[in-house]
């Protein structure tokens, strides 16, 4: 706990040399540059280690390695040994196995998706002080470890104008993963959002308690759907495939019922199509992007031109285009008040008018104006 | 044709022994006809060949003369062999009728026509004489009464020649009679009986001819008329066998077990035992005798610790054993061989060895410290395997791979090595061959002959007779009447055992 | 042929036949099974870092094996291994962050809470089994939730501040060693490795030499016989459950205090105590094959996940094969009727 807080607050601190950084403004970078300057020969080579959800659980690891991919094809890059890859992990025990193993094959960054391998990383960090390490969803304080963490509140508080704006009933839900300080600020911006519109708006929260339980996350849609809530969000990974599965299913039963579905991390559009009698729809409202994929195609690129910003940690918000608000779905209603409203709410972010709460317990004192 | 079936010449192999060698029975048309044979002399083997679940390596089957192979069940009953079972093959909770349609059911329109199968049944069972009810539910129904159903499945089936596996093993001696009769009926109206037992009694009364089959050999048949129960024995068994166990006069001393009003219940919580009286005396056997289900397994339960009483007592040597848990009772010198040996009186996964300290593996030497010594274990093992003629490779072999007899005669062995004051024997010789009973009769009363007092319990009425010295009845929980051995008949103890005391009044002990 | 060659060949046949099904596997779907294999060897043996880390999988598998094969000895299938473990792992953690305590004496009371709190998570189906035939095996599964579930509160309640993991542990509590370190090129090889080795003959000397043993296989095999001998029966199927769990508390133990040196929250379960039930019944529930079997297993698990990167094969590949393993010898029926058929024809 200290330790994440103190590491917020450096990232507070440093945000403005990121975004400094991110220009060509090199900080004391001491080891990792020098490494760089001489592999000059070899092309610079990522990967990553997934957590137990796998690079195509839709969601969070899925965007980490789309952005792998895209900055490795930009490089000229081939899969495998001295270009990109991932590990897969299995169990919470093959983090450290699998960081280890790509730190020893000589990738010059490897990236460890998710705060459960704070602790591997930080370990492994500081036996292979050769190496680069990145954390996604973590701070670890080592000097070669850049830890990136992103404004999740942001974009969830942009879901939550929309989901607000596009109800009936006037009841929402919430369904997160695992009660965990990143999934709280989804919740906390969320709830906010929804707040700013009209605060009569009851939303149910539910927490699954796990990142891969799509059945799990189904049960919870279904007695959300059937208890009036039209519009569900869920921070939940895996989980959240079960609601999108719920609200498919319910709109093949009944093409007229308005119900929708917003996704998380990545535009999660392609889950959400339903073929009734010949027509595509789509229960996806829209997605409360993180974009991954954006913050390590950025750190792979500093990395590459030699400003590893280790033992930084970088916080990608809207301003610097790490979280955002997916297209909205053609067949809402009021698709354009909606966003208006939120291009609204986005300049306000973006001007630094609103800060958005990344806990319940800010939310209590939050006033949307 | 003078045989409906001929099983000529059969073997029958399993991996590393012979089961069946050149084995020939001929069944003629209206006989009753017996098959004789130890435990495990091959008798079962013959009767699945001929009933299709085992192929024959060598010899041929005919049916009313012509050569069949029998290759399923289902064959063999289309041929009208059927098979009455040792362990009834019957659903306790449904009626007389739907047991002995089932796989049979007339039908109408998809619905079993029960009317119909109701009257056919009572049909069959009078012209055979099978009285039985045909409404009442199996679990209601007595012994007898279920074999009556089983009869009436084959013979509602078609069966022209039935098979009876240990028939009487089962039954109290007024139902022993009664299927006796039955199957006199049966022949007279012209079905011919397989019967196979090992009881010579049987054999002689209701049999015409006898085949013999010893280790899986073919001994041969014999017309009944011209043969003795001794004969047949040493037939079976291969040597001369005593029948009579010759045991001089009992000479009882002090009261060993005492019992006042024993009350017991059952684990349905029904009273089983009911203020029972008994007393046993140094230097004597008590039988028990009476129709399984009045109240034996809770008495010998309630005497050795394993099930609580309700009220009375039992003292051992004076001293109250009622209210101590089975180790104790162990301790203070009983010594139990049990009804069930595979369920109780063995664990089968042990070594012989093991299964002999099974009682006293926590004292020494057999342990010290609560760390076992393995060698006094088997050395004792080794000298009880000698002692008590248990045959078996060595004594690190599993009791499972021991032949009954075996089995028991560790078990005997166990608990006579104890010396206990009291030895409980519950049926020690079911199911075991001659020679074997033999042994453990002569064990029983070399324990009497020593001074110690005997319980022993029995279904087999011959046994009760052979080895007390006084014969307890059992009815409905009391001992309603003590008779001397050498002045009842076995129809006396039967009327007896069904509860009639009013005609023995004067002659209890 | 002996019973005793059968059943060490029946578990050797069935990993062979999963090797080979395996094999088949990874030619119908494409890829190379020579490289894949390779790089599975490689994976877990390769250098001294891999070795070391598939010591360290190893470890905990040798402990829930064992605590699946006790119980099972003794008749009970304790399918909570995985909510002991967890309990386990919890305890060992708790008292290595809440006390500063000289190494000999921490470190062992780590160990020991480890063991006690997952004894005591094993009590309850046992007595329950005991006192009123409850059937373990409903309570231990619905019991290996509970024990995630109350684990993950604490953690974020009591031994946390609403975070998603605790302190890491003092270093008099760990089980981390940098001799193991230094020799193994920074794996997470640690000293439980020794304490699952003197378990394993811990279990041996109870089952094979004790009394209590005896009872407890006694009552194991047949409870019939054995309350006829005048034994306790409940009491020693709470006995054998406790036992049963104090070894999957300590498995617990050897993650928290080795591998982590931390207890995070859990979206689901760890996976070692199932497993644990697939080493028991690959080692036939003795104690040197369950060392043997966790070896097969802790060295697949580790190796798989150097397949992906070296030879582009799917680590998932290794849990079919494990499966295949498994189902192998359950289905042993299969594989005697085999080396019997192979057997009649030697002799001829």
């Amino acid at each position: 706990m200290k330790k994440r807080k103190f590491g917020f607050a450096l990232s507070l601190a440093l945000a403005a040399g990121t975004i400094l950084g991110a220009c060509g403004t090199s900080n004391d970078e001491g080891q990792g540059s020098d490494k760089e300057g001489n592999k000059e020969e070899k092309p610079f080579s990522v990967a990553m280690v997934t957590d137990v959800g796998g690079v195509d659980d839709k969601s969070f690891n899925q965007s980490a390695w789309e952005g792998i991919e895209a900055f490795g094809k930009e490089n000229g890059l081939e899969k495998g040994k001295g270009g990109y890859d991932y590990l897969q992990s299995q169990s919470d025990a093959d983090y450290s196995t699998n960081l280890n193993n790509l730190a020893r094959q000589d990738f010059d960054l490897v990236f460890g998706v998710g705060f459960l391998m704070e602790g591997a990383i930080g370990e492994i960090a500081a036996q292979q002080k050769e190496n680069q390490f990145a954390i996604i969803d973590g701070v670890v304080e080592e000097d070669n470890v850049a830890s990136i963490l992103f404004k999740e509140q942001e974009a969830a508080f942009l879901a939550g104008v929309a989901a607000a704006q596009a109800t009936k009933t006037d009841k929402i839900g919430f369904i997160g993963g695992m009660e965990i300080p990143v999934i709280e600020r989804f919740e906390a911006g969320f709830l906010a959002g929804v707040q700013a519109v009209n605060p009569d708006i009851k939303v149910e929260s539910n927490y699954s308690g796990a990142f891969d339980k799509a059945e799990l996350g189904q049960s919870i849609a279904s007695k959300m759907y059937s208890s009036g809530i039209d519009v569900i969000f869920h921070a939940a990974g895996g989980t959240g495939n079960g609601l999108f599965k719920e609200a498919r299913d319910l709109k093949k039963k009944d093409p007229s019922r308005e119900l929708w579905a917003i996704g998380v991390d990545s535009d999660q559009t392609a889950e959400g199509i339903v073929n009734i009698d010949g027509t595509d729809h789509n229960v996806i409202m829209t997605s409360a992007m993180k974009r991954v994929d954006n913050a390590v195609i950025d750190l792979s690129t500093k990395a590459k031109d030699g400003n590893f910003p280790g033992g930084e940690t970088i916080v990608y918000g809207l301003a610097e285009d790490g979280v955002g608000l997916a297209p909205l779905n053609e067949e809402l209603e009021n698709k354009a008040d909606i966003e208006s409203a939120v291009a609204d709410w986005t300049d306000k972010i973006k001007n630094g008018d609103l800060t958005i709460p990344e806990t319940t317990e800010e939310l209590k004192t939050f006033k949307a104006e | 044709m003078d045989y409906v079936i001929e099983m000529l010449n059969i073997r029958k192999e399993f991996p590393g022994i012979v089961a069946n060698n050149n084995i020939t029975l001929q069944l003629k048309k209206g006989e009753i006809h017996a098959l004789l044979g130890e435990n495990g002399a091959g008798k079962s083997t013959l009767m699945n060949v001929l009933f299709g679940l085992y192929q024959p390596e060598k010899g041929e089957i005919k049916v009313n003369g012509k050569k069949v192979n029998i290759t399923n069940p289902n064959i063999a009953n289309d041929l009208g062999i059927g098979m009455v079972h040792q362990h009834f093959m019957l659903i306790d909770k449904f009626t007389v009728t739907e047991n002995i349609i089932l796989g049979k059911e007339i039908t109408s329109r998809g619905k079993i026509d029960m009317k119909k199968a109701e009257s056919e049944v009572r049909e069959i069972s009078q012209r055979y004489g099978l009285a039985v009810d045909p409404q009442a539910k199996v679990a209601d129904i007595s012994v007898g009464m279920q074999q009556r159903v089983e009869i009436l499945k084959t013979l509602y089936r078609g069966a022209e020649i039935l098979i009876f596996d240990e028939p009487t093993a089962v039954l109290t001696p007024q139902e022993i009679n009664e299927l006796i009769q039955i199957m006199k009926t049966l022949i007279k109206e012209g079905k011919s009986i397989i019967l196979i037992t090992h009881k010579l009694k049987e054999i002689m009364e209701v049999c015409d001819r006898v085949t013999v089959i010893r280790k899986g050999e073919g001994i041969g048949t014999v017309d009944v008329k011209d043969t003795n129960p001794n004969e047949l024995a040493s037939l079976m068994v291969g040597r001369e066998i005593t029948f009579k166990t010759e045991k001089s006069e009992a000479e009882p001393k002090e009261n060993v077990l005492e019992i006042n009003q024993l009350t017991v219940k059952d684990s349905r919580g029904i009273q089983a035992v009911n203020q029972l009286d008994l007393t046993i005396r140094q230097g004597e056997i008590v039988g028990i005798a009476g129709v399984d289900g009045n109240g034996q397994s809770e008495l010998i339960e309630a005497i050795t610790g394993l099930r609580k009483t309700d009220s009375g007592s039992i003292k051992l040597n004076g001293k109250e054993i009622s209210h101590l848990p089975s180790r104790k009772v162990t301790e203070s010198g009983v010594g139990h061989i049990p009804q069930d040996r595979h369920k109780h009186g063995l664990v089968l996964d042990f070594t012989i060895g093991e299964n002999i300290v099974l009682q006293t593996y926590y004292q020494k030497p057999y342990s010290k410290f609560g760390v076992m010594n393995n060698k006094e274990i088997y050395v004792k093992a080794n000298s009880l395997i000698n002692e008590f003629d248990v045959r078996t490779p060595d004594e690190f072999t599993l009791a499972r791979s021991l032949s009954g007899g075996n089995q028991q005669k560790a078990i005997i062995g166990r608990e006579v090595d104890r010396n206990p004051d009291l030895l409980i024997a519950a049926q020690p010789t079911r199911g075991l061959d001659v020679g074997a009973i033999e042994f453990i009769h002569r064990r029983l009363i070399d324990q009497r002959d020593q001074g110690k007092a005997v319980l022993l319990l029995s279904f087999e009425l011959d046994e009760i007779m052979n080895v007390s010295d006084r014969i307890a009845v059992i009815y409905e929980g009391k001992i309603i009447a003590i008779v001397n051995p050498k002045e009842t008949t076995e129809q006396e103890l039967g009327l007896l055992m069904a509860g009639s005391t009013e005609k023995k009044a004067g002659g209890v002990n | 042929m002996s019973s005793r060659l059968q059943n060490i060949l029946v578990p050797v046949i069935a990993v062979l036949l999963g090797v080979l099904v395996g094999t088949i596997i990874m030619i119908i779907t494409g890829y190379d099974a020579v490289a894949g294999f390779i790089a599975l060897w490689q994976g877990a043996f390769g250098d001294s870092y891999f070795f070391g880390e598939t010591i360290r999988q190893i470890t905990p598998y040798i402990l829930a094996g064992l605590a699946v094969a006790f119980a099972f000895r003794t008749g009970l299938f304790n399918i909570g291994v995985e909510g002991q473990l967890i309990v386990g792992w919890l305890a060992a953690v708790w008292v290595g962050v809440a006390f500063e305590l000289p190494k000999i004496i921490h470190l062992p009371l780590a160990v020991l809470a480890a063991a006690a709190a997952g004894a005591l998570w094993a009590f309850i189906p046992g007595f329950l089994k005991a006192k009123y035939r409850v059937h373990e095996v409903i309570v231990t599964i619905m019991l290996n939730y509970t024990a995630l579930h109350i684990t993950n509160y604490i953690i974020r309640t009591v031994l946390s501040e609403k975070s998603d993991r605790t302190e890491s542990i003092a270093e008099s509590a760990s089980l981390r060693s940098p001799f193991f370190e230094s020799l193994t090129d920074y794996s997470r090889m640690h000293w439980g490795i020794l304490i699952a080795i003197i378990c394993v003959i811990i279990m041996w000397f109870i089952l094979e030499k004790t009394t209590r043993g005896f009872e407890l296989k006694a009552v194991g095999f047949n409870q019939h016989a054995s309350d006829y001998a005048g034994m306790n029966v409940k009491r020693n199927i709470i006995l054998s459950m406790v036992i049963s769990g104090a070894f999957a508390g300590l498995a617990g133990a050897m993650e928290g205090l080795g591998t982590f040196g931390y207890a995070a929250v859990k979206g689901g379960f760890t996976g070692v105590g199932f497993d644990g039930i697939a080493v028991a019944l690959l080692g036939a529930n003795s104690p040197i094959g369950i060392v043997l079997a966790a070896i097969l297993f802790g060295s697949l698990k580790v190796g798989a996940l150097n397949m992906p990167l070296q030879a582009g094969v799917p680590n998932e590949l290794v849990d079919i094969i494990i499966a295949l393993i498994v189902f192998f010898v359950a289905a042993s029926y299969m594989i005697r009727l085999i080396i019997k058929r192979f057997g009649k024809k030697g002799e001829k």
